[in-house]
């Protein structure tokens, strides 16, 4: 009886996992309908920084940086070419993932890199390690952040703008090209944290980020494009999904439950559990 | 000028299969007379390409090393470098090239069992050798390969026999989801029930899984004495840091892993892992003179921070045997260095190998080994002598049901 | 009608009859293998290029193709009452009542096509009646690649595991280790192709093609004329799947081994871009594409084993960029600015 109450912050846990690596993805996906399969890598490349850098909290705003600034390249050298072309952004981004996970190969070895824990994250509350802990509040922090970003600053609120109606935003004066350029910037930064906090529970190699990005995408589209609480509650759903399906089942059967709740689940809601309100059609 | 559509969509194909065409006609001289080809074909690139690029590298010294003492009859090695791309599917194309148009004289390759598997009908075909240097979970014998690691009676079953040493009479076995985990636990859980244990639980996860919380919570709420653990690659990394964080340490329930090398520690993190036990043929700590000179000559090659481990060694050896055979035979000829080799014993870095004429696997002795905190394994437990393989575990009665239709 | 079909024919002269005669046995092979994955690219072509679904599932289709053939395979050399070997070094003791009816070749190789096809109807009556569609449809069949793999690795016993099929020795009486019968497949395999091209470029320029596309570029319009665009979409990804999972039991006989690997989200998106450096309007752009990708990760990765994924990548960003409409629109492009 108690392994399966203790599933209960498990499941909460893995949700909190899902929602650091899909926030940035609520932003570039979301916000923008960029597919960044290169998402994984910025992700990849937080843990690296952590990995250079050694000290976990001085590690999360570097990563941000560093991550942010690769996406921003991104944005400016090829992507803002292809805006509109959503599924042409999702191979050029692709080719890019491989470049960069070849590129980690050649700086950093081929064979995973260690990031040690710090001494104060030891330990733990029931079954939830303190490490787990700081996951979850990071992502608790991530989205209170981001929904500050979007709704009380005025750059937030322009991207919303932007977000909703392009054209209109545009012809009021917004600066559309610069908010894609913050919104990429913020996207990628974000992945960069999920990348730091990833180090206490996983290998930090050239494939890391090959590991999560499809099950970030899958909270984006379950969760409904650029909604922060639809990631919020697909990600804590499909967390504890995953982990009582887990637990009466194994890990194979779990990954394969989740992918056929989210297609299924698609069925009742197609555009996600939140929808963005709009008359446009194609 | 105006060329006409259909002409210019004609010049366009024709322009792109030119080069195909070429590239078939343009196949590679013949080799001289002062060189021997040999394949290499590990996975450079991909998943993979995190352990097999060290055994690539400790081949490559091998024939550097055999070259500089002369070559192998008078000819130098030339090595042919592949990339099997952490996809079965490419190691057979590769294999296929490495034979039928480099005409390699023995290809020396693979780690995964499938990679094995998708290469062996190709080597049967040309009649070829591969020279395979991971263990691996036996029932197999092909003709055409050399198992230069161990198989299952030199590994798994030492590993269960210290466990039963230490009084470890309940497991729980955790494995990724493909041939050799399963395989491996079919064997423990025969030797479990011929010996007194229990099996208190058996979980695979995919390969490549990072999130253990659930296995974890699974594993410590059955309380075993002890986990075998199969897992292969990254996700021994998310195993053991999602272990460590629980509580569960070395002295309360040692984690035993057959897949854990000296090279996979530092990903891992020493502190992780420090304390629990492994089982190999070798470590970079085995006291033997031949080993002394392997390492010392692999930092001095690839940097003095890298570790040596046991499918390195493993590679290494592979070449040195093969090179053995060919001078016994005289001739590089396929059929003649097939028969040259059984017999043939070298000391290597782990001790004695002698290559085992009826199966092609070596004669290696079972160290179990314990991790120290500076990331090295030392050695706790060996089985004293060279163990005769036995891939089909034909010499152990309990293991009757394992190997049917053998 | 005879000018238009020129280029074409030279093709097939050239694929016919010169690539057997000069290319050695082993680059056949390979030949032939990318024609498989041309099948494949040319049924993107039609879901992508012309109806606009991309699909990033496409592996999934050719996967049950190559399954289906493989087991077909796997039982002829068991003989009746044998086991196939994966199933004897796992442990299953009795042939499941799901291979029995694959001894057949005929059931087999209807499988091959039919089991995609069933998949695809009832994803894409699922999915595009629910006007899932764009960015969404490709993470969803994404998603179904990743689950596929997962399934088909997790039944070692019934599927051979994450080592899949390999070691098959005939078909159809023929030694597969002869090279007139590699020789003989490869013709098999560039005919079906040819056949499989002509077909689908009726297809497009019938009116049901110009309807693919006007749901591609207006589907709410189409809807409006009183069409059902889900219908249309739905036989599409149906065919393209029939054609990706004829290819998958073409594949198996030509380059000998089936796996998870080759089903999954990478090979599967590998092709979507060999679709899109191609050229994705055309289908021509599509089954040269799949040639000329092929052939550059074959000659990348020999040249360059280390770092052949930098010239892979590189290669297709640069045409994403440079060249959106792929090859078949740059030469286009080219032509047109001689023209004027």
């Amino acid at each position: 009886m108690s392994a399966f109450v203790n599933q209960l912050p498990i499941g909460l846990s893995i949700g909190a996992v899902l929602l650091l690596i899909a926030l940035g993805l609520t932003f570039t996906f979301g916000q923008m309908g960029v597919i960044n399969m290169a998402h994984g890598e910025f992700i990849m490349a937080g843990a690296y920084t952590a990995f250079l850098i050694g000290d976990l909290l001085l590690a999360l705003p570097v990563a941000f940086l560093v991550a942010g600034v690769m996406g921003l390249i991104l944005e400016r050298a090829a992507i803002r070419h292809f805006y509109g072309r959503p599924l042409d952004t999702l191979l050029l981004t692709w080719g890019v993932s491989l470049v960069l996970q070849q590129l980690a190969r050649d700086l950093f070895g081929a064979p995973n890199v260690q990031v040690p824990a710090p001494s104060w994250l030891s330990g733990g509350v029931g079954i939830l390690p303190y490490n787990r802990l700081f996951i979850m509040a990071l992502a608790v922090a991530g989205v209170v952040a981001v929904w500050v970003y979007l709704t009380r600053t005025g750059l937030g609120r322009r991207t919303q703008a932007v977000v909703q109606n392009r054209q209109l935003a545009a012809t009021s004066g917004i600066d559309t090209g610069r908010v894609d350029m913050l919104t990429f910037f913020i996207g990628s930064g974000l992945a960069g944290i999920a990348g730091v906090a990833l180090t206490l529970i996983g290998p930090v190699g050239p494939a890391l980020g090959t590991y999560y990005i499809v099950d970030a995408f899958l909270v984006v589209v379950a969760g409904g494009l650029g909604q922060l609480r639809g990631a919020v509650l697909a990600a804590a759903g499909l967390g504890l999904l995953n982990s009582y399906a887990e637990f009466w089942s194994d890990a194979s059967l779990a990954k394969v439950i989740v992918f056929a709740v989210v297609i299924a689940f698609l069925q009742i809601r197609p555009q996600g559990l939140f929808v963005l309100r709009s008359r446009v059609l194609t | 000028m105006r060329i006409p559509r259909p002409i210019a969509r004609l010049l366009v194909s024709a322009l792109l299969v030119l080069p195909i065409a070429a590239c078939g006609s343009d196949s590679e001289p013949a080799a001289s007379s002062d060189e021997i080809r040999v394949g290499i074909l590990h996975s450079l690139s991909g998943t993979m390409a995190i352990s097999e690029v060290t055994v690539r590298d400790a081949e490559l010294l091998a024939i550097e090393e055999i070259n500089k003492a002369g070559g192998v009859l008078g000819k130098k090695l030339v090595p042919i470098v592949e990339d099997g791309a952490s996809d079965w599917p490419t190691f057979a194309e590769k294999a296929t090239k490495l034979i039928r148009q480099d005409k390699v004289a023995t290809v020396f390759g693979g780690w995964t069992s499938a990679s094995r598997k998708a290469m062996l009908p190709v080597f049967e075909r040309y009649k070829a050798l591969l020279w395979y240097p991971v263990q691996y979970e036996g029932l197999e014998s092909s003709p055409y390969i050399f198992y230069t690691g161990a198989t299952t009676n030199q590994q798994i079953i030492p590993g269960l026999d210290y466990l039963k040493e230490q009084g470890k009479k309940k497991l729980f076995l955790v494995g990724s989801d493909y041939v050799f985990p399963r395989t491996a636990n079919k064997i423990i859980k025969a030797y479990a029930a011929a010996n007194g244990m229990e099996i208190l639980g058996e979980e695979y996860t995919p390969l490549g899984h990072t999130e253990y919380s659930t296995l974890v919570n699974k594993v410590v709420q059955a309380e075993p004495d002890a986990v075998f653990n199969t897992l292969n690659g990254d996700s021994n990394v998310a195993f053991f840091k999602q272990l460590k964080s629980a509580g569960v340490t070395a002295d309360t329930m040692p984690v035993l892993s057959v897949s854990v090398a000296e090279e996979e520690v530092t990903g891992i993190g020493v502190d992780n892992i420090a304390g629990h036990p492994v089982a190999w043929n070798y470590y970079q700590t085995t006291d033997t003179p031949e080993n002394e000179a392997f390492v010392k000559a692999y930092k001095a090659k690839y940097g003095q921070n890298k570790v040596t481990s046991d499918p390195m060694e493993a590679g290494y050896n592979a070449v040195y045997l093969w090179a053995e055979a060919v001078k016994k035979a005289g001739t590089t000829e396929v059929e003649a260095v097939r028969k040259a080799a059984p017999g043939i014993s070298l000391d290597r870095p782990e001790g004695k190998v002698t290559i085992d004429g009826e199966n092609q696997h070596m004669y290696k002795t079972a160290r179990i080994g314990i991790i120290q905190p500076d990331g090295l394994i030392k050695q706790v437990w060996d089985s004293g002598e060279p163990i005769k393989p036995d891939p089909y575990l034909k010499g152990y009665p309990w293991a009757g049901g394992l190997s049917a239709g053998q | 009608m005879i000018k238009r079909n020129l280029p074409f024919a030279a093709i097939a002269v050239i694929a016919l009859v010169a690539a057997p005669l000069l290319l050695e046995p082993f680059r056949l092979g390979l030949l032939a293998k990318y024609l498989c994955y041309a099948i494949v690219a040319l049924g993107i072509g039609l879901a992508w290029g012309q109806g606009g679904m991309l699909t990033l599932g496409q592996g999934v289709f050719f996967g049950l193709g190559g399954y289906s053939m493989a087991m077909y395979l796997k039982l002829t050399e068991a003989g009746p009452g044998g086991l196939p070997d994966f199933m004897v070094w796992s442990g299953v003791e009795e042939l499941p009542a799901l291979w029995a009816p694959f001894a057949d070749p005929v059931f087999a190789l209807s499988m091959a096509i039919l089991a995609p096809v069933a998949l695809a109807v009832l994803l894409g009556t699922l999915v595009f009646r629910q006007r899932v569609r764009g960015a969404y449809f490709a993470i969803l069949t994404q998603a179904l690649a990743a689950a596929m793999v997962i399934l088909l690795v997790g039944q070692q016993g019934l599927t051979g595991g994450t080592n899949g099929m390999t070691n098959f020795f005939e078909l159809f009486g023929q030694d597969l280790a002869d090279d007139s019968t590699q020789r003989g497949l490869y013709l098999v395999v560039a005919g079906v192709l040819g056949v499989l091209y002509l077909a689908t470029r009726q297809l497009v320029n019938s009116r049901y093609g110009r309807l693919l596309v006007a749901v591609r570029d207006g589907e709410d319009r189409v809807r409006f004329l009183g069409y059902d665009p889900a219908l249309v979409k739905t036989v599409t990804f149906a065919i393209s799947a029939g054609m990706a999972g004829l290819a998958g039991a073409l594949f198996v006989p030509v380059v000998g081994i089936i796996s998870p690997a080759l089903l999954g989200v990478v090979p599967s998106l590998e092709l979507v871009v060999a679709v899109a450096v191609g050229g994705r309007h055309a289908l021509a752009g599509a089954v040269l594409g799949a040639v000329v990708m092929g052939y550059a990760k074959t000659a990348f990765s020999e040249q360059f084993a280390d770092g052949w994924l930098y010239l892979q990548g590189a290669l297709f960003i640069l045409v994403m960029t440079l060249a959106p409409r792929g090859i078949v629109g740059l030469a286009g492009r080219l032509r047109r600015a001689r023209t004027t």
